[in-house]
């Protein structure tokens, strides 16, 4: 390794340049894809070495970011793997079954569980907060969710003895839809951070839902939409605050389903026409075989001896007020009128017209 | 070369210049073959003497130098440099100007560029381009868009004329972004590029830039549609899928 570090030559990259851009393609995979892309990638960089290197460390931040769920061998479960669940980078705690899950990131599967320890798991008083949020999650997951996951991960204070503490938990809600047959993937990954503050008797609850879309039939096609959201409740018995907040989960993420709805309608005719209209303003097609006309605009153009760009817009503004007369908004009338008389005038005068920019008039 | 296209079509469209940088490094003796292959969103140059922008492609380039269609003059100036005959450098500026109006009419303000060059079997080649800025802080005439992008290229094989009709073969590719960042909708991206080809044979009566242009409104035309109904469209049935909507939504009451 250390030769070829050295052999730095003009057109070889280094092991390390490599690694990197190995790394780089990993990360990038859409949800679902990264085994494709594993195989894809290997071809390209033919080195054994360099692609086991890049995806040791690639896999795991990967895995996580897209909060993979991982079967638990002999049914107990699925365990999400994500930096709230992590205990260290091969073991994923599943607070629902008091089970530690060891996961190779790489072939994306859990090898063996464990039990979890004691210090590993929140206390008793924390333990309460957590199952009922869990139990309601679960219940509103399953209702809502076709295909989705989740759980409750205690983060701050979970060895908290009794009230009196700050305390935090991380609802985590993933669901995702692999259909390479049919060269779609998508996935949609909810985090949610409820903040207990013992002081003021408040939960701060933070929430952010990240979507994704990958539709590639001979094209190539990404949806990447996210949305952050912020609320509050008062703090209640454990069973309570379960209910409130699965309630204020639930109407955020069903209204921030609404509103994509209605982004994807507003997409055909009003998005869409910033980028490029249906038809022209006129709405017929574009007329291409008038191109008598521009040429004639060259003509006169050359016989008033003016520059192109003085003339052009105007004789293209008439020529198009004759086609479509009827058709025509008045406002492109007036400015019609305004330039034929202005054409008029430049006959006359037979001499170029200086200050004259396109598109003045108003 | 099929495992690094492979590659081209997962990663993120809206970083595809990377993408295409990255394989370029690691596979350097495939280099011409890539290129050629792969399209990336356009670049422009400003054509000082013209006070016009022009855009940048292979096909108007020659070394480091790229040819503008409005003074036909490259920048920065090379010698020796290709030019199309004067024949197809007359063609050349009445596409660049009807395709202009073409451009305004549909995009409402972006930028465009043709160029032509002889071809080895007596026929010709053209390349139509347009790159247009959607975003409310250019060319977006509604404001919606946050970001927006949209690359058109389109390069039209010509045929020699033959008993006045000619063949034409069209492939478009067209490359765009979108993105509003509205409060109930929050940053919702879509982003993408789709390739077609169409042929056919015309007759040559009306002129050559007429036939070429019908062809490329159509193309766009049906392009725009897909991209919109059937690419946007999967997308937003996947996200039906993964969270229907709630049809009925039952709210739990304390049981206090």
């Amino acid at each position: 390794m250390a030769d070829e570090k050295d052999e730095l030559q003009e057109t070889e990259l280094s092991y390390d340049q490599k690694k990197e851009i190995a790394k780089w393609f990993l990360l990038n995979a859409p949800a679902g894809e990264i085994n494709y892309v594993a195989k894809d990638l290997k071809e390209v960089l033919s080195d054994e070495e360099v692609y086991n290197e890049a995806a040791m460390e690639a896999f795991p931040v990967y895995n996580k970011s897209h909060m993979i769920c991982l079967e638990m061998p002999s049914r107990v479960g699925d365990v999400i793997v994500s930096s709230f669940s992590e205990i260290t980078e091969n073991e994923y705690l599943d607070p629902r079954t008091a089970q530690v899950a060891i996961v190779d990131h790489v072939k994306q599967i859990c090898s063996k569980v464990r039990p979890a320890y004691d210090e590993e798991l929140p206390s008793s008083y924390i333990e309460e907060f957590r199952s009922a949020l869990d139990a309601e999650i679960q219940r509103y997951v399953s209702e809502s969710y076709p295909k989705g996951v989740s759980t409750v991960n205690s983060v701050k204070g979970k060895d908290a003895d009794g009230p009196g503490t700050d305390f935090e938990l991380v609802v985590l809600i993933t669901a995702r839809k692999l259909s390479p047959q049919n060269f779609c993937n998508g996935s949609w990954r909810s985090v949610w951070h409820i903040d207990f503050q013992d002081e003021s008797q408040v939960l701060d609850i933070k929430g952010k839902v990240q979507v994704g879309a990958h539709y590639f039939e001979e094209g190539n096609v990404e949806l990447d939409a996210k949305k952050e959201f912020q609320d509050s409740t008062i703090f209640q018995s454990a069973d309570d605050c379960a209910i409130a907040i699965a309630n204020i989960i639930r109407h955020h993420e069903t209204e921030y389903l609404g509103a994509l709805e209605v982004a994807y309608s507003k997409l055909p005719d009003n998005t869409f026409k910033d980028l490029r209209r249906k038809l022209p303003v006129t709405r017929t097609l574009f007329p291409w075989q008038n191109t008598l006309q521009f040429s004639l605009t060259r003509e006169v153009e050359k016989e008033l001896g003016l520059g192109k760009n003085s003339i052009i817009d105007y004789v293209y503004v008439v020529s198009v007020y004759l086609l479509y007369k009827p058709r025509i908004s008045s406002r492109y009338q007036t400015f019609c009128a305004n330039a034929m008389n202005i054409l008029d005038f430049l006959k006359l005068q037979k001499a170029p017209m200086p200050g004259i920019e396109p598109g003045s008039p108003g | 070369m099929e495992a690094a296209l492979g590659l081209l079509r997962r990663m993120p469209p809206k970083q595809s210049e990377t993408a295409l940088s990255a394989l370029l490094s690691l596979l350097p003796q495939h280099s011409s073959d890539l290129l050629s292959q792969v399209d990336l969103p356009l670049q422009v140059l400003r054509d000082a003497e013209s006070r016009k922008d022009f855009i940048l492609c292979e096909y108007n380039r020659d070394a480091d130098s790229y040819r503008s269609p409005w003074s036909n003059k490259y920048h920065p100036p090379l010698e020796d440099a290709l030019y199309p005959s004067s024949e197809l450098r007359k063609l050349e500026v009445e596409a660049n100007d009807i395709f202009a109006i073409y451009r305004d009419q549909y995009y409402e303000g972006g930028i465009s560029s043709v160029y032509m060059w002889e071809d080895d079997n007596e026929g010709f080649v053209a390349c139509f381009l347009i790159k247009k800025d959607g975003s409310k802080s250019g060319h977006g005439r509604r404001g919606c868009l946050e970001e927006g992008a949209w690359d058109a290229i389109h390069v039209i094989q010509v045929g020699p004329e033959e008993e006045e009709m000619a063949h034409y073969c069209l492939t478009s590719t067209i490359m765009l972004s979108l993105t509003t960042d509205d409060e109930p909708s929050g940053k919702f991206g879509l982003s993408g590029s789709i390739r077609r080809q169409m042929k056919m044979e015309l007759a040559v009566a009306e002129g050559h830039l007429c036939n070429m242009g019908r062809m490329i409104e159509e193309l766009e035309g049906k392009l725009r549609n897909s991209l919109d109904q059937v690419y946007f469209g999967k997308t937003r049935e996947m996200v039906c899928t993964l969270r229907p909507p709630a049809e009925i939504v039952q709210m739990r009451l304390p049981d206090s």
